[in-house]
């Protein structure tokens, strides 16, 4: 295993989020492609710690990362939910009142 | 004293303040304060009078200035006074006058609802004539000119309640206005030539050579303007009998003795600057003033304005008698005549005030009834018609002689003595027919004759007074000898000959050679002759053939060579000498010759008086039928004011009219066309408002909404669209950044 075989594994994961994000429209398929998005990038912290420096500040990093993302799927949850009980759908299209 | 003088004239201006202000809350009315201010200048005056007497001194002068107003470095106004010989006698003519004449009005005016009014206008009149009097400068005499002007206008309407005062006085003052416009003119020309206001000053101007000639000639005419319209002379004589609707102490003192008087004044506080044609036009103003006057004097029936005619025709005495280069004759008039005219119209008042008329057909018999009245009225009536021994003898004979001798020296000019020696006796004439009229005979109107009464003892005692100095005893002697010809200041190469030492211009007979020379100069115009003259006698003679042809042709060059500049100092004594003999010898005859006519014409003219209208040999009825285109002719007043309604006030009002018609055409045209285009301006100026402002306004947001309305599209609110964009963009900053 190198670097760039897990950099290159992190960037399919991006880009696997980053599909599922612009492609679906359901909201809690979106925040699973956030989610993918997330730990693409913990992934890469994970890598460059590893290899290019000695000490474990990327991992520590991911822990973080994780726990942000453990929170944010909380808050988005919320949100969906409270969408849910005013719209009655959770398809991110119909969330367009901001519209101008 | 003397150097106190300046503080006469404010007391009047003081009581003016005074009674003007609080007069009614006053005791009496505030009529003491006019009386003791005026009668502590009277005092002063008399006091300074016998100063200047003592000295006796022909060339007496003080003169004292102040600079009072600067107008850069150059041009300094001075305030100051003049006290000559002149002065003196009129300050003492002034005050005395004026303080009879407020003595008379405490009886006169008693009871007028106006009364402390009345006498603060008198205070002002007073303080504007001894001005007037004092002062040294064309500027000063220019304010206090006016001033007497306001006063008069202000006491001849002093009852504004009745129409006929009201226009009276706004005639006065319109009249004065337009002789006062000749004066400023006069002067202005003087002060543009020698730059300086000053008398004395002026006349050095004038002696230096700074202006000479017809424009000098124009000055003085211009200045004796003025003098005709306060003096009431012709052409602006119609002012002064309308001025008999004032209360009569104010045509007792304004009106009879010392405004009117003012105009005199000027011409002899000024004498030096008239050359030999202004003093012609001055001569002949004079004779046509006072022969037209004394004509309507003849028939008017009101007895002021027989004396207001009277007034008019003794003032052209004085005119023509200063015109003819008889300087203390017309002065002397002017004296005598203030203290005796001043008496017949306060006579005149007490008659009025005692039967409530003016109109001499309703009076008669009064002298039982006013002893007093009829005494005083008498003597200024023998005065005025120039009886020997009282006053007015001694000054009208001065004023005969002089112009007899001018007539006798230019014989084409003998109409001035002619004219003069006639209304003497018309004088004589029409003042007895006023006496007989009013004191003898009898009572036409019983029921007035019985009302009649004398007058209390404040209005008599004036008459006593006035009357006590119309005796000659008063003036003969030292009058002649104080006020004196001025020296003559225009110089004899500028505007050919001046009035000489020796007398008038054109006076030096043809009988001496240098004279001749003179006479040629003076009559003929011709600058030649006089620098001939130069090298004495001998020249002289020479000279004067050559100048009387010369005379004749076109002027000669002024003389030549340094001596051009005048007759040399030798020549003119010369020719004095040579004059003084034979100017002697005319003088005295002029002076027989004057005096055996003036006495005959005015014994004429009193017989008449009273062949007429005391024994009735001759009915003047029938007399004034047998004339009667005459007699209307002369009872219309020569229709000047006919004429002047139909000339000048017509002719105004047509030139109002057309200005009028101008200003409603042409000028509400212009006004009105401005306002058009103004209109249109606005109108193309709305448009460009509407047009390009606005537009621009709606313009900004049309581009605003339109743009909005395509940028709008952007914001989608498709999340995935947003985060595609974002992706887009980041994928764009990475290719940039890897190549």
């Amino acid at each position: 295993m190198t670097l760039d075989k897990l950099l290159v594994i992190g960037a399919a994961l991006f880009c696997c989020g980053l599909y599922t994000i612009l492609t679906r429209r359901n909201a809690v398929a979106v925040l699973m492609g956030v989610e993918l998005v997330l730990n693409a990038a913990n992934i890469n912290f994970v890598a460059f710690s590893h290899y290019v420096s000695q000490l474990i500040g990327g991992q520590i990093f991911a822990v973080f990362v994780i726990v942000l993302a453990a929170a944010e799927a909380a808050v988005a949850l919320a949100i969906f939910l409270r969408m849910f009980a005013t719209t009655g759908t959770v398809e991110v299209d119909m969330a367009d009142h901001l519209k101008g | 004293m003397i150097r106190y003088a300046y503080i006469i004239p404010f007391l009047p201006l003081l009581s003016f303040f005074v009674n003007i202000a609080v007069g009614k809350r006053l005791p009496r009315k505030g009529d003491w304060v006019s009386l003791a201010t005026i009668g502590a200048g009277l005092v002063m005056s008399i006091v300074i009078f016998f100063e200047v007497f003592r000295i006796y001194d022909p060339n007496f002068k003080y003169h004292v200035v102040v600079p009072w107003l600067s107008l850069g470095d150059r041009f300094v106004i001075n305030a100051g006074i003049l006290i000559d010989n002149l002065t003196a006698v009129m300050l003492v003519i002034v005050t005395l006058v004026s303080f009879l004449v407020h003595l008379f009005s405490v009886g006169y005016m008693h009871g007028d609802p106006k009364y402390s009014r009345f006498f603060a206008y008198l205070s002002i009149f007073s303080f504007s004539m001894l001005g007037l009097v004092l002062a040294e400068s064309f500027f000063f005499i220019y304010i206090f000119w006016e001033l007497v002007g306001f006063s008069s206008y202000a006491l001849i309407g002093f009852w504004f309640e009745k129409k006929s005062a009201a226009d009276a006085g706004k005639k006065a003052f319109i009249v004065n206005r337009v002789g006062d416009f000749g004066f400023l003119i006069g002067f202005l020309i003087l002060f543009a030539a020698t730059g300086v206001l000053g008398f004395d000053e002026v006349f050095l101007g004038i002696s230096e050579g700074k202006i000479g000639g017809t424009l000098l000639t124009l000055a003085g005419i211009g200045i004796f303007c003025g003098a005709i319209g306060k003096s009431a002379q012709f052409p602006l004589h119609v002012w002064l009998p309308d001025a008999m609707e004032g209360p009569t102490p104010v045509s007792a003192l304004i009106h009879a003795a010392t405004m009117v008087a003012a105009g005199v004044y000027l011409v002899g506080r000024v004498y030096p600057i008239f050359t030999p044609d202004a003093f012609l036009f001055i001569a002949y103003t004079g004779l046509i003033t006072l022969v037209i006057t004394a004509t309507i004097a003849l028939v008017a029936t009101d007895i002021k304005k027989v004396l207001a005619y009277s007034t008019c025709s003794q003032l052209g005495y004085m005119i023509m008698g200063l015109g003819v280069g008889g300087f203390t004759a017309g002065l002397a008039h002017l004296t005598t005549h203030a203290a005796f005219k001043a008496c017949l119209f306060l006579g005149s008042g007490s008659v009025i005030h005692a039967v409530h008329s003016q109109e001499i057909t309703e009076m008669g018999g009064l002298r039982k009834k006013m002893p007093i009245t009829f005494l005083t009225f008498l003597i200024a009536t023998l005065a005025i018609s120039g009886v020997p021994l009282f006053s007015g003898f001694y000054s009208k004979d001065m004023i005969l002689k002089a112009a007899l001798l001018f007539g006798m020296k230019n014989p084409h000019h003998m109409i001035l003595f002619a004219g003069a020696l006639l209304t003497a006796g018309m004088t004589a004439f029409y003042m007895f027919r006023l006496v007989i009229r009013t004191f003898l005979g009898e009572p036409k109107d019983h029921h007035k004759f019985d009302h009649a009464h004398e007058s209390p003892p404040s209005m008599w005692v004036p008459l006593v007074v006035l009357a006590g100095l119309s005796f000659s005893f008063w003036y003969s002697g030292w009058f002649g000898d104080l006020i004196k010809k001025p020296a003559p200041v225009i110089p004899v190469v500028a505007s050919v000959s001046a009035p000489t030492p020796a007398g008038h211009p054109g006076e030096a007979a043809a009988m001496s050679h240098a004279g001749e020379v003179q006479h040629a100069s003076a009559v003929h115009g011709s600058a030649g002759p006089t620098a001939h003259a130069e090298g004495g006698h001998g020249k002289a003679e020479h000279a004067a053939p050559a100048s009387q042809g010369e005379a004749h042709g076109p002027a000669v060059p002024a003389g030549h060579g340094a001596g051009s500049a005048g007759l040399s100092a030798a020549a003119l004594a010369e020719a004095e000498g040579h004059e003084d003999s034979h100017e002697a010898h005319l003088d005295h005859v002029a002076h027989i010759w004057s005096m055996v006519l003036s006495v005959f014409f005015g014994t004429f003219g009193i017989a008449l008086a009273f062949v007429v209208y005391r024994f009735g040999w001759i009915n003047p009825e029938k007399v004034a039928s047998a004339f009667r285109p005459v007699h209307k002719f002369l009872l219309n007043k020569w229709y000047f004011d006919e004429l002047y309604e139909a000339t000048v006030i017509n002719g105004m009002k047509a030139f109002s009219r057309a200005l009028g018609w101008f200003d409603l055409h042409v000028v509400d045209g212009l006004v009105n066309l401005c306002a058009q285009v103004g209109v249109w301006i606005s109108y193309l100026i709305g448009k460009f408002d509407d047009a390009v402002v606005d537009g621009a306004v709606n313009g900004v947001a049309d581009v605003t909404i339109g743009s909005g309305t395509i940028f709008r599209r952007v914001q989608t609110g498709k999340l995935y669209h947003y985060v595609f964009v974002l992706a887009g963009g980041a994928l764009i900053i990475f290719l940039i950044k890897a190549f």
